[in-house]
């Protein structure tokens, strides 16, 4: 009892970055980020349980009923071809939601793989790879993407392909700059004074101290996936048809603007909804787990 | 009677924090006369540099304070807008922080920063308040002051960024100076330095200087009385040559003789068991009490008062005796 | 005499480039020797190598030139792999508590990291097992196992790095700075801590500092440094009662004495400006701060030679 009280330390600020406690943090601070998250469950919600949420298929074409407006039926109108429009979002949530965290993952790994080798070696790996990344970055990435869907083709795995390679360079930069700062450390510099390997320091110390920016990182790199894959689609270059996807929606309903502008403007506002969801979620994060950013 | 250039009675600075309210500063009063040096002494998180930012009033979020007046000369501070207020600090308190560089802006060049501080506070002309900058540049003992005037706060020592510093605090001729540390950060040839000069500018100005410190050896070398903090309060206060040859309270003797066993030759250093006691938690009764080798019933029980033992030496303690 | 040396550093230099032509002589040409089971205190104002030259002692720095021998082998320019078997025996204790442990890796595993390193227990429990020894041999306890540093005091965690240090039973031991960032009271606990591990288990320390009154308790023999030179190097109490070197005596008198009674009425106080050492001054280094200096002092370079029982660097005792 009497050594106890000893050693016990006066604990002042041991809030974790663990997960209840960031979400506890979260909903403390940040009621805009809670709300983004809800946002987010909902669409994540319809996209799981679409052919359980509404009577039709994304392809069942009610011809009576095209171009109807919005009615008992199709509640969110039907397209140019009688398709149901609500059905249409919902199906196209999965392709959204898909292509906006698929390839996320993909170039989040890729980035911080290659920003942590090239930030902790230095050198000549250094060298090598953050030129390549300069050069991903020089190209305008929406050109790239473009170039690829061409010589690709058309399909849900290309895109992934596509954006993860256009993604890749800016992760790799902000790791990188977060490993620089890191290597310094001095609990690093006790790890090679101990002689452990280079693997292992990367691994055990540098990647586990980079994942809260990584994890900020994650939710701004998602909106602006969905946001490349509703251009691309916007243009022709996206899913193949029938399959549905926002951007493509849009792209079909801009012939109708004028009759039908729900054709157009529901995947557009379900586009902004989510890419804000996301984005603010981002900055929610980052003021929790980056102390540094605390607001007055 | 000699009149006081600041007046504390009865501070209480709290943060407010998720876990509950941390109280950095609990019922501290003290007074610095004109023309004296004051220390503050005590571990980290005693609550000593809470108290000087609470003279200024620069209390970071979530920090407050509570109650308690702080008056200068005769102006009381806790009732100031916050536009007054910033008149008060620099003409009439200034403040010193432990690392200079932190506290000067490095894309700035010094004499320019200095400068600054006198267009804020006098009606002089650009001409006029750099020659005021190079005079006390001069005086604080910044040698060619002219070319560095000129220099970028990096390219300048540690040592002279702290000069450039005092230069700063002191260009307004404030009342009052509060050091928060001012040589901690120093080594110790440049440390002497520096205490040489707040000694100087103490007799030649005038200004009261409020000394904050984790180190016995500069208190003892400078001040005129000494206060003791430990988890918020003042446990002894006294007279500098009083508090050492006499020191009352179980946690000055414990630090005083921490300190003076590093220089005998013994097998073992004498320590003070434990830990500072968490703030969110104190004990009920004296906060020192489970660190304490002279601890009783009542210490669990209550806090004890601060109560004079000897004309001007207060102790908060219960086992030294109010029978003086 | 010559027997008993456990670390011996012949003309070591370091040596960080700024730019082509600039470069920070951190280190030049030091000497020295650490005896066996010895407290060897290396003092000397920041800036001045002293934590450099103890990092390239133990192979964290490459030096510039020179040689650095371990127990008749050097290990300057060692192959890694024939390295690794040194390195287990050569430990740091670091500055700053805060950040020499990872924030987000338990007690348990900052203190196991040495032991997986070179798999010195057969499963995981008996690393655990070694690891609430480590513990309680710096007077912790097998309760702390799962926290993360963040929630010690800095005194604690400055524990826990200790254990970390002896996890593999070296033999040397760099303490850098190990009590400077802790308050008076720890940091008497602490190096109550170092001194005991030291006799225990018969470590040898390097014990770098910049205060000279946290030394006398500690050390054996105390060497001082001034840019990136050595001063005097002698027995802790021949240096404490009888300095010689003008900057030893400088740092003596420096230091802020707990009574005011003693306090100083003049005070010796260094003129000028610490010099860069990027261009260090010709001859003595010391020679621009140094009252005593002469025309000899600007020009030729002292070097150390026995005066009195230890050995100084200083042209004033040069007969």
């Amino acid at each position: 009892m009497e050594k106890k009280n000893i050693m016990d330390a006066p604990v002042l600020y041991d809030e974790q970055n663990t997960f209840r406690g960031v979400m506890k943090r979260l909903f403390r601070e940040n009621k805009l980020a809670i709300l983004s998250l809800v946002i987010i469950a909902i669409f994540v919600i319809g996209a799981v349980f679409a052919p359980w949420l509404t009577p039709y298929g994304y392809e069942d074409i009610d011809p009576i009923n095209r171009l109807s407006g919005l009615s008992k039926e199709h509640p969110l109108g039907a397209d140019e071809l009688g398709r149901d429009v609500l059905t249409r979002l919902l199906y196209g949530s999965r392709i959204s939601l898909l292509v906006g965290i698929v390839p996320t993952i993909i170039s989040m790994l890729a980035g911080a793989v290659l920003g942590i080798v090239a930030g902790y070696m230095g050198g000549r790996v250094d060298s090598v790879i953050m030129r390549l990344a300069d050069i991903m970055l020089a190209f305008p990435s929406m050109l790239l993407a473009m170039v690829i869907m061409y010589t690709l083709g058309d399909g849900i795995i290309n895109i992934f392909l596509a954006l993860a390679l256009v993604n890749w360079a800016s992760v790799a930069r902000i790791v990188r700059a977060e490993t620089l700062k890191l290597r310094e450390a001095e609990f690093v510099e006790a790890a090679r004074s101990i002689g452990v390997s280079n693997f292992k320091i990367m691994w055990r110390h540098i990647m586990p101290n980079c994942i809260p920016s990584m994890i900020v990182l994650f939710t701004l790199n998602i909106p602006s996936a969905i946001l490349s894959e509703s251009s691309l689609s916007f243009l022709g270059l996206g899913i193949e048809k029938p399959m549905a996807s926002w951007g493509m929606m849009v792209n079909i309903g801009r012939q109708y603007l004028y009759n039908n502008p729900e054709l157009s403007l529901v995947p557009s506002i379900a586009i902004m909804l989510i890419v804000l969801a996301f984005n603010f979620l981002g900055d929610g994060l980052r003021d929790v787990l980056d102390p540094h950013l605390k607001k007055q | 009677m000699e009149k006081m250039t600041l007046q504390v009675n009865d501070l209480c600075t709290s943060f407010f924090t998720d876990k509950g309210e941390i109280k950095a500063v609990n019922h501290v009063s003290f007074d610095v006369p004109k023309r004296s040096i004051i220390g503050i002494v005590g571990e980290s998180g005693c609550g000593k540099s809470m108290t000087a930012r609470s003279v200024m009033r620069l209390l970071k979020y979530p920090g407050k304070i509570v109650s308690g007046s702080i008056a200068i000369e005769d102006k009381e501070l806790t009732a100031l807008t916050e536009a007054e207020m910033s008149n008060v600090r620099g003409e009439e308190i200034s403040m010193i922080f432990q690392e200079p560089m932190t506290s000067l802006n490095p894309v700035m060049k010094v004499g320019k920063q200095v400068q600054e501080v006198v267009l804020l506070h006098r009606k002089v002309t650009k001409q006029e308040a750099k020659k005021e900058v190079i005079r006390i540049f001069e005086k604080v003992g910044i040698s060619e002051p002219e070319k560095r005037y000129e220099c970028y706060p990096h390219e300048l020592s540690g040592g002279l960024r702290q000069r450039v510093m005092i230069a700063m605090a002191m260009i307004c001729r404030p009342k009052l100076l509060i050091a928060d540390e001012p040589t901690t950060a120093l080594d110790v040839t440049v440390e002497a330095q520096i205490l040489e000069l707040m000694k100087n500018l103490r007799d030649e100005i005038g200004t009261s200087i409020i000394l904050i410190s984790h180190n016995l050896g500069v208190v003892a070398e400078l001040c005129d009385y000494v206060h003791v903090m430990y988890a918020g309060r003042i446990v002894e206060q006294a007279e500098t040559f009083e508090l050492f040859d006499n020191p009352k309270h179980p946690y000055t003797i414990g630090l005083m003789n921490a300190v003076d066993s590093l220089e005998k030759k013994q097998g073992v250093l004498d320590t003070i068991p434990g830990t500072v006691p968490n703030l969110l938690d104190l004990p009920e009764g004296c906060s020192f009490e489970p660190r304490c080798g002279k601890r009783c019933e009542k210490c669990v029980e209550c806090v004890p008062e601060l109560h004079e033992i000897a004309p001007g030496h207060l102790v908060r303690c219960h086992a030294c005796g109010q029978e003086v | 005499m010559q027997d008993n040396t456990l670390i011996k550093v012949q003309d070591l230099s370091v040596e960080f480039p700024l730019s082509s032509k600039k470069k920070v002589h951190a280190v030049s040409d030091v000497s020295l020797e650490v005896k066996e089971h010895e407290v060897l205190a290396l003092v000397g104002e920041s800036g001045c190598g002293k934590s450099t030259l103890g990092k390239a002692m133990i192979q964290l720095i490459k030096p510039t030139a020179g040689e650095v021998s371990f127990k008749d082998a050097v290990i300057t320019n060692m192959p890694a792999k024939a390295f690794r078997d040194y390195r287990r025996q050569m430990q740091i204790v670091f500055q700053d508590p805060y950040a020499s442990l990872d924030p987000r890796m338990s007690v348990r595993d900052i203190i196991a990291e040495p032991l997986e390193t070179y798999n010195v227990c057969a499963t995981p429990k008996e690393t655990t097992e070694r690891v609430v020894e480590l513990l309680e041999a710096v007077g912790l306890s097998a309760d702390h196992l799962y926290r993360y540093a963040h929630q010690f005091s800095g005194g604690q965690r400055q524990r826990i790095g200790i254990a970390r240090a002896i996890a593999l039973n070296p033999s040397f031991i760099v303490c850098d700075e190990p009590v400077s960032a802790l308050d008076v009271s720890v940091q008497n606990q602490i190096l109550n801590l170092l001194k005991d591990l030291q006799e225990r288990f018969g470590l040898t320390y390097l014990f770098i500092s910049h205060d000279l009154s946290v030394v006398r308790f500690i050390a054996n023999r105390v060497c001082v440094m001034f840019l990136g030179k050595l001063c005097e190097l002698g027995d802790t109490e021949t240096i404490y009662t009888n300095p010689l070197h003008p900057y030893t005596r400088f740092l003596l008198d420096a230091i802020p004495k707990a009574d005011p009674h003693r306090r100083r009425k003049e005070r010796m106080l260094l003129s000028g400006e610490l010099p860069s050492p990027v261009d260090p001054p010709s001859g003595c280094r010391f020679h621009t701060r140094c009252p005593y200096a002469t025309e000899k002092c600007r020009t030729q370079e002292p070097e150390m030679k026995p005066v009195e029982g230890r050995m100084v660097a200083c042209h004033l005792y040069a007969e």
